[in-house]
């Protein structure tokens, strides 16, 4: 246990301390201050900090470029909403028959790829033709209704269910944000362990990871299936927040898409850089609609061309993204290690 | 069902598939040579497709006849975007250059939108229902020439890699990057080009597609990735690849939308594509790594 504290807080900053304090403080007590829409995009920015910190472990930590994250969050969804309709059971069961399902997904893709030398952009594709692939599979599985479409029964509830995740916008905020300090506290002590530096190694140098002795085809192997299955979460949340799923919606590349902006703006490989890309990019995005909005302008795709511009402008000016600048500014950056 | 009915929908991919082919033939260029990962190529594809369709419905001309403004439309375009965007990445690592392509992908996808609307446009020439008659099998006569110019551009296009100074000297650049600079030769000139023939091709793709299919903004991602299953099937930087993979991919469609349900189609060109990563990575005709 103590080791465990040790790893946490080895190398951190009073100052950061205290920063990561308030900011925990303020979110906290968003739900008192803000309004419904608030809270709505506080979910959707927290939903995407926790995917983002999800894909960061494959590709910010051990160097696997996955496209394709969209497979792991809908079957996250579509096992427990089926279970949820079908049998009535829970989703915190469910999310328990999630993650093996998703980490083995993780492990099929991972291994043809590792085991066949299919490296860098073919393993890109290959993780993109695997969610599409899931994608129109699920659009014909009859047994999840296909392309019609899963829904969860919406009840008004008088109290929060917490076990069945049926409750208002306030407890799906609050579930969404341990799931996200979760998920930084997974992430910082992956990064601190034996696996993590393995990890750094083989993102830097695949081939010398080899010669040092690193089982590489291992060590990537974990990476996806840990990514994969931390991403099932997500789906669970999905599937119990929004209520409907489609496989054309769930499984489509613009979903795999947004999960990896919010990272590569923050800063990919850093352990704040999603959390903090999420908090922009959704943040920039909700401004230009509303802007938009107020001049009276409703342009299907206006969000996503500024998704584009910021993501040119970030890879162009920033290709480190904007944490490991903001750091340094706000004198958090940890040193080189 | 008869053996003419299959007979006729083969018949009828193989056509579609080679202009897959030459869709596919520009982004095997651009990655032979640039060593870039063109992930915009379906999108540059409704771009072309696009200006088909305008064309066509504004001034009544004829994709057949558009194919070469377009081409050289999208081959201006394609030189642009390598010499002003693309060039500085190049040395960049792998995963920034792709985000780039992406960024640019869903810029052109919802400009696209917002210009044009969700709805799908169509191209309705005075030939598109005619039909020739060979034998048992009926050939529809709009894929027909589609086909039949992606073969011409297909030609052309090996004739210039093969036979003229210029295409010997991108050739040159695929080859050895650091050896062709050492010659003195212009890598970013050249590059621009390649990426511009690349764009050329899938202008040209994209503009006799329109005689086969309807256009969506939503189309390009689709496009794209059938584009990468399509190379990589038949073996990246292989120009003979990209059209036999195209055709591969072109007759499984066909035949998986006939057999099974025209929606899960594409199920099984990443089943192929699956198959090839497993059992043959370099692609049908692709030369082992090094």
């Amino acid at each position: 246990m103590d080791t465990i504290v040790a790893r946490l807080t080895d190398g951190l900053s009073r100052r950061a301390f205290a920063l990561l304090a308030a900011l925990l403080a303020v979110l906290l007590a968003a739900p008192w201050v803000a309004n419904d829409y608030l809270l709505t995009v506080l979910i959707v920015i927290l939903y995407l900090a926790y995917t983002g910190q999800a894909w960061n472990i494959m590709m910010g930590f051990a160097g696997q470029l996955s496209l394709g994250h969209a497979i792991y969050a809908g079957l996250g969804a579509y096992i427990p909403a089926f279970l949820f309709t079908r049998y009535g059971i829970g989703p915190w069961v469910g999310f328990l028959a999630a993650i093996p399902i998703a980490a083995l997904c993780g492990a099929v893709i991972g291994f043809l790829a590792f085991r066949f030398g299919v490296a860098g952009v073919y393993f890109a594709i290959l993780t993109i033709a695997f969610a599409e692939f899931a994608r129109i599979g699920f659009d014909h599985l009859t047994i999840v209704n296909a392309s019609a479409g899963l829904f969860l029964p919406v009840a008004q509830l008088a109290h929060n269910d917490l076990w069945r995740l049926r409750g208002s916008p306030a407890m799906f905020y609050y579930v969404i944000l341990a799931a996200t300090v979760i998920a930084l506290i997974l992430s910082r002590l992956l990064l601190r362990s034996r696996m993590g530096y393995f990890w750094l190694a083989i993102r830097e140098d695949e081939q010398a990871a080899r010669a040092a002795g690193v089982d590489t085809f291992r060590y990537k192997m974990y990476a996806v299936m840990i990514s994969a299955a931390v991403t099932s979460f997500a789906g669970v949340f999905y599937a119990f927040f929004y209520n409907n799923l489609f496989p054309e919606q769930v499984f489509n590349i613009s979903r795999s898409i947004e999960m990896i902006l919010g990272p590569i703006i923050g800063g990919i490989g850093t352990l704040f850089g999603p959390i903090l890309g999420a908090f922009v990019l959704t943040g920039l995005a909700e401004s230009v609609t509303s802007a938009l909005a107020a001049f009276g302008i409703d342009l299907p795709g206006a969000k996503q061309i500024f998704y584009g511009i910021c993501l040119l402008l970030v890879v162009v000016a920033l290709p480190e993204g904007i944490w490991p600048w903001l750091a340094r500014r706000l004198g958090v950056a940890e040193r080189k290690r | 069902m008869g053996v003419d009915v299959y007979l006729n929908v083969a018949v009828a991919g193989v056509l579609t598939g080679l202009v897959y082919g030459l869709m596919a033939l520009g982004l095997s260029v651009i990655f032979g040579v640039v060593r870039v990962v063109n992930f915009a190529h379906g999108e540059m594809m409704s771009i072309a497709m696009y200006i088909a369709v305008v064309l066509f419905s504004s001034f009544h001309l004829d994709p057949l006849v558009m194919l070469v403004p377009i081409a050289a439309v999208m081959f201006v375009f394609g030189y642009a975007l390598q010499a002003g965007l693309i060039n500085p990445f190049i040395t960049r690592p792998e995963h920034s250059q792709f985000l780039l392509v992406v960024a640019l992908a869903i810029i052109i996808v919802n400009a696209l939108l917002i210009i044009f609307g969700p709805d799908a446009r169509t191209v309705q020439t005075s030939y598109a229902y005619d039909s020739f008659e060979l034998g048992p099998v009926i050939v529809d006569a709009s894929k027909a020439y589609a086909a039949a110019a992606a073969i011409v551009v297909t030609a052309a296009l090996f004739a210039f890699f093969r036979f003229t100074l210029i295409g010997k000297a991108i050739r040159a650049c695929a080859d050895n990057y650091t050896g062709a600079l050492v010659v003195g030769l212009n890598v970013n000139r050249l590059y621009a080009l390649t990426f511009a023939l690349g764009a050329a091709c899938v202008g040209a793709a994209g503009t006799m597609m329109t005689l086969i299919t309807d256009v969506t903004p939503a189309l390009g991602p689709g496009y794209t990735l059938l584009a990468f299953v399509i190379v990589i099937t038949g073996g990246l930087g292989s120009m003979p690849g990209a059209l036999i993979g195209g055709v591969l991919i072109g007759l499984t469609e066909a035949l998986a939308g006939l057999l099974f349900t025209p929606s899960a189609k594409s199920m099984f060109a990443f089943g192929i594509l699956v198959l090839v990563l497993l059992f043959r990575p370099q692609g049908i005709l692709g030369r082992k790594p090094t």
